[in-house]
């Protein structure tokens, strides 16, 4: 029916592999998209050289913004927090190989802006973090 | 009559999407589409006549005046007001309550007085309030919804104990479809000393409404929900009411005379008119009306009818599907629903492959949707120009859409 809709994203959707909440979380952040009330939680664990050992999302979202979460999360585990720091865009594009509209890209880069406002420790996330 | 007859009236209607997928549209508490004459007139008045209005001796300025002034009398007949003068063209709905609560809510309220709105409004009709709520400390009270997506009387007569200043609510709701008994609620409120407003942004393009006879203070729609264009709107308002309120925006046409120590505001309607207005938007907001009256709103009302029970009862069928608001019988061509597993921006989305126009989202009403404790809503919405075989491709269409996350 649609390209969009690819496989992995549906599996990541149906069976996310790192919902949920870490109690003792290093670094942790919650944002919603304005524009559809859909919101996600991104808690991080560290050791104690910054590397993130695990994360977790939690939240509502369409299949889009919640493949790419977990997605997302998938690919920063083992990573050290200075490294996460250079995440774009285009990684978000690249996990999920496909394209999308202007609309749709807020739901696919929702995860990235909360995570990089949880690790920069920021009071409020916004659109730049994800450029 | 409507339905089928009239699908070549609207240019739109037969593009395809996506190389061969007819258009489906589905979105018209969104927007309406525009028939050929309303766009034709638009053209007409940019060929031949452009000139301001209300300023010039000239043809052509006497004629984009008099074409102006005549849509203004056409609309005020159309929704059952006899002087047109209490007609005020605005920019949309939203414009109309933002003039009522900064002109005369700036005048009439007083800290701690209340407005009483409900649960299921639009955004447009919470927001205004809210900003004067942080001027003037007027407190803005909610009358519930109940679970069958119906305004609580009872606890409307409970509310209204607070003597609320003013009442103000939607004749029919967005999301839920709900037709709210409007005239009761005029009745109950003006008993209680409670100015109404009554947002009929829904409701006018839809169904016949007579002004006079629900006896509301002030009603406010928009054009573009009823085949005419966007950027224009109506603020009707009981001439008094609008004789004592402040002007709402200062500038031309809303003036009588300034001199170099203050202006005397013009009379009704041009007092709340400043600048230039949309002169080629009413001249097809004028051209809609027509059209609208030509096929008759009891018609389309029926057709909307008769469409929304098709609807209800073969999108009831789809499982895991849950409309939201009342049964069958007590609503009109608006049906948002949710569908178990699957969120409604990927259901739009792929609707969307198949040429089908649906809304996903809050539809600007969070409130409501906090209420119902969902984070978001499909919405399909009729209109005279819908068909059942418009509904069997939604129904076909929500099936693809099940079978690709299944």
């Amino acid at each position: 029916m649609d390209d969009l809709y690819r496989e992995i994203i549906i599996e990541h959707y149906k069976n996310p592999l790192h919902k949920g909440r870490i109690e003792k979380s290093d670094y942790g952040f919650e944002d919603e998209n304005p524009l559809c009330g859909d919101h996600i939680h991104i808690d991080l664990q560290v050791d104690d050289e910054q590397n993130v050992i695990d994360a977790k999302f939690d939240g509502q979202g369409c299949a889009i913004s919640v493949a790419s979460a977990d997605l997302l999360l998938d690919s920063v585990i083992g990573k050290n927090i200075e490294e996460l720091k250079g995440l774009g865009k285009q990684d978000i594009l690249d996990m999920l190989g496909i394209e999308l509209s202007p609309v749709r890209l807020k739901c696919a880069l929702l995860s990235l802006k909360v995570l990089k406002a949880a690790i920069y420790e920021l009071k409020e996330s916004s659109d730049a973090l994800t450029e | 009559m409507v339905g089928e007859t009239i699908i070549r009236d609207f240019p739109i209607l037969a593009r395809t999407l996506h190389q061969d997928k007819k258009l489906i549209y589905l979105d018209s508490a969104a927007t309406s589409q525009k028939p050929i004459r309303v766009i034709e007139a638009m053209d007409a008045y940019y060929h031949l006549t452009n000139a301001n209005v209300h300023r010039g001796i000239h043809t052509l300025a006497e004629k984009s005046t008099e074409d102006y002034e005549s849509a203004r009398k056409r609309i005020a007949n159309f929704v059952g007001v006899n002087d047109e003068k209490q007609i005020i063209f605005t920019r949309n709905t939203t414009e109309s309550i933002n003039l009522i609560a900064k002109s005369w809510g700036q005048q009439n309220l007083q800290p701690g007085d209340v407005v009483l709105l409900t649960e299921m409004e639009h955004h447009s009709n919470i927001v205004p309030w809210y900003m004067l709520r942080e001027e003037k400390d007027i407190r803005v009270e909610f009358i519930r919804v109940t679970s069958d997506g119906e305004l609580d009387l009872e606890h409307l007569k409970s509310l209204l104990k607070f003597a609320p200043k003013l009442v103000s609510f939607m004749h029919v709701s967005n999301v839920l479809g709900t037709i709210n008994p409007a005239k009761e609620i005029v009745r109950s409120a003006h008993e209680a000393g409670a100015i109404v407003l009554v947002d009929g942004a829904q409701s006018v393009p839809h169904m016949p409404v007579d002004i006079t006879e629900l006896d509301a203070d002030f009603y406010a729609f928009s054009a573009h929900k009823m085949c005419g264009p966007t950027g224009i709107g109506i603020l009707y308002g009981k001439e008094g009411l609008l004789e004592s309120m402040p002007p709402f925006l200062g500038g031309g046409d809303m003036i009588r005379k300034v001199t170099f120590e203050g202006f005397k505001a013009n009379d009704l309607p041009y007092k709340f008119e400043a600048g230039t207005p949309a002169i080629a938007e009413a001249i097809g907001f004028g051209a809609a009306i027509d059209y609208l009256s030509s096929l008759g709103m009891d018609a389309i009302y029926t057709h909307e009818k008769q469409l929304a029970s098709y609807a209800y009862n073969a999108l009831s069928e789809v499982n895991g599907l849950e409309i939201l608001g009342p049964g069958a019988d007590r609503r009109c061509g608006v049906l948002s629903f949710t569908l178990e597993g699957i969120h409604p921006h990927d259901i739009a989305q792929l609707l969307d492959q198949e040429g089908i126009a649906v809304r996903a989202g809050h539809h600007c009403a969070m409130p409501l949707h906090d209420k119902l404790m969902i984070p978001a809503s499909t919405r399909a919405s009729m209109y005279l120009y819908n068909t059942n075989q418009d509904i069997e491709a939604l129904i076909l269409g929500l099936r693809k859409v099940i079978e690709v996350f299944n």
